[in-house]
């Protein structure tokens, strides 16, 4: 086992040896795309502090402490992943159950993935590749894959270093915050998180007519598979239910109206986050 | 029975991980399928759905202060409020509606 680890950690280390003396003699082309990428990402950071505080007050009514709220985001960073991982892990769910949760719920970021990676020097060394992906959210992809050319990665940590210590800081303020104020205000919080969901979900709607249908649809197949397992007539686990639903309702959406999509956009999953892309529309203006 | 908290992460770290990495480093073609393309791309929107309804009645004190935000949400958001402004204001709604419950 151990000499597993060793020869599978081992390339891993000297890839990141290797990043680190590209970090200690940063040409200086490196050094500006950092610099903009920072300037980028600050309102990225701010945007994610708000979010992951909700997130925070969630994980903390599931019985999360802050210490492990703030791992779970640093190593995560996504909030619907995130969040559908705290309903099941407050519900009680199998690790299978919790697998494959998180595999449908974050499966946008495949499609992601695919599009970053064309976006990079085919030669950029594994190193960097393996720390890129651990932040492939909507907002930094978004970024970062409209940058012109070749992406340099320095750009993308640039946005990394001012997005995810506001991800993480975040749910780790609202894990606190929810033990220390009085329970009335914690009981309004609680609901910060289901409208910042309203607030990406509902306004697509209007333009969208297949995603009008099947955000009320998805509502109301969740409410009815609830009542049924309440009345214990279907029993059908949370983490289940989500994980079902999820899965037949967007395929049937996907296989009899699939999405049109405008030849311009990279990735249309990237959409789905709009919300914090729209307030960082003036910054990255620059950047396209 | 005790919640097997750090466990949990763990899985949940390790897939997430897995999605991004893998094209990341192996995939360099673009997907093309548009039926694939298409579920990923209502997939954010029907799995928050799901997860926001009926859950939100249980994440307040009262049922009816929740059931006030979500209305309050969904009108705000259907006319274009920011994030921001659609959050707080459904955890306005919550606060005071149980002021008065």
């Amino acid at each position: 086992m151990s000499d597993y680890l060793l020869i599978s950690v081992f390339p891993c280390i000297m890839e990141w040896q290797k990043i680190q003396k590209d970090c200690k003699d940063m040409k200086p082309e490196n050094k500006n795309a950092f610099k903009l990428g920072m300037k980028h990402g600050w309102p990225i950071g701010v945007g994610y502090f708000a979010v992951s505080f909700a997130l925070g007050i969630a994980a903390r009514n599931a019985g999360f402490s802050a210490l492990q709220a703030g791992v779970m985001s640093a190593l995560c960073s996504a909030s619907a992943g995130q969040f559908a991982g705290i309903t099941l892990a407050s519900s009680g769910a199998s690790f299978a159950e919790m697998a494959l949760m998180e595999l449908i719920v974050n499966a946008r970021y495949l499609l992601m993935s695919c599009a970053l990676t064309q976006k990079l020097d085919p030669k950029l060394s594994t190193g960097h590749r393996l720390l890129l992906s651990n932040y492939i959210t909507d907002e930094i992809f978004g970024l970062s894959v409209t940058a012109p050319g070749t992406l340099n990665p320095f750009y993308s940590y640039g946005i990394i270093s001012m997005a995810s210590p506001g991800w993480i800081a975040g749910t780790v303020f609202g894990v606190i915050m929810g033990n220390i104020l009085p329970s009335s205000v914690v009981s309004a919080l609680s609901v910060g998180l289901y409208g910042m969901f309203l607030a990406i979900i509902i306004p697509p709607a209007r333009k969208n007519p297949v995603i009008a249908i099947l955000v009320p649809l998805s509502m109301a197949m969740s409410w009815f598979f609830t009542n049924l397992n309440n009345a214990g007539i279907l029993i059908i686990s949370e983490g289940n239910r989500i994980i079902i639903l999820t899965v037949v309702i967007s395929l049937l959406a996907a296989v009899f109206f699939p999405h049109k999509e405008e030849p311009s956009s990279a990735s249309s999953a990237a959409e789905a986050g709009q919300e914090d892309k729209n307030k960082t529309a003036p910054e990255s203006g620059a950047a396209k | 029975m005790k919640t097997l908290y750090w466990q949990y992460i763990l899985v949940m770290a390790s897939v997430t991980y897995l999605i991004r990495v893998l094209p990341m480093t192996f995939i360099r073609k673009q997907l093309k399928n548009r039926v694939i393309r298409s579920f990923l791309y209502y997939v954010p929107y029907v799995t928050l759905a799901v997860m926001t309804f009926p859950a939100i009645l249980s994440a307040t004190a009262s049922r009816w202060s929740a059931l006030a935000a979500l209305f309050i949400g969904v009108v705000l958001a259907f006319f274009g409020q920011d994030l921001m402004v659609v959050s707080l204001a459904c955890c306005v709604t919550v606060y005071l509606a149980e002021l008065f419950l």
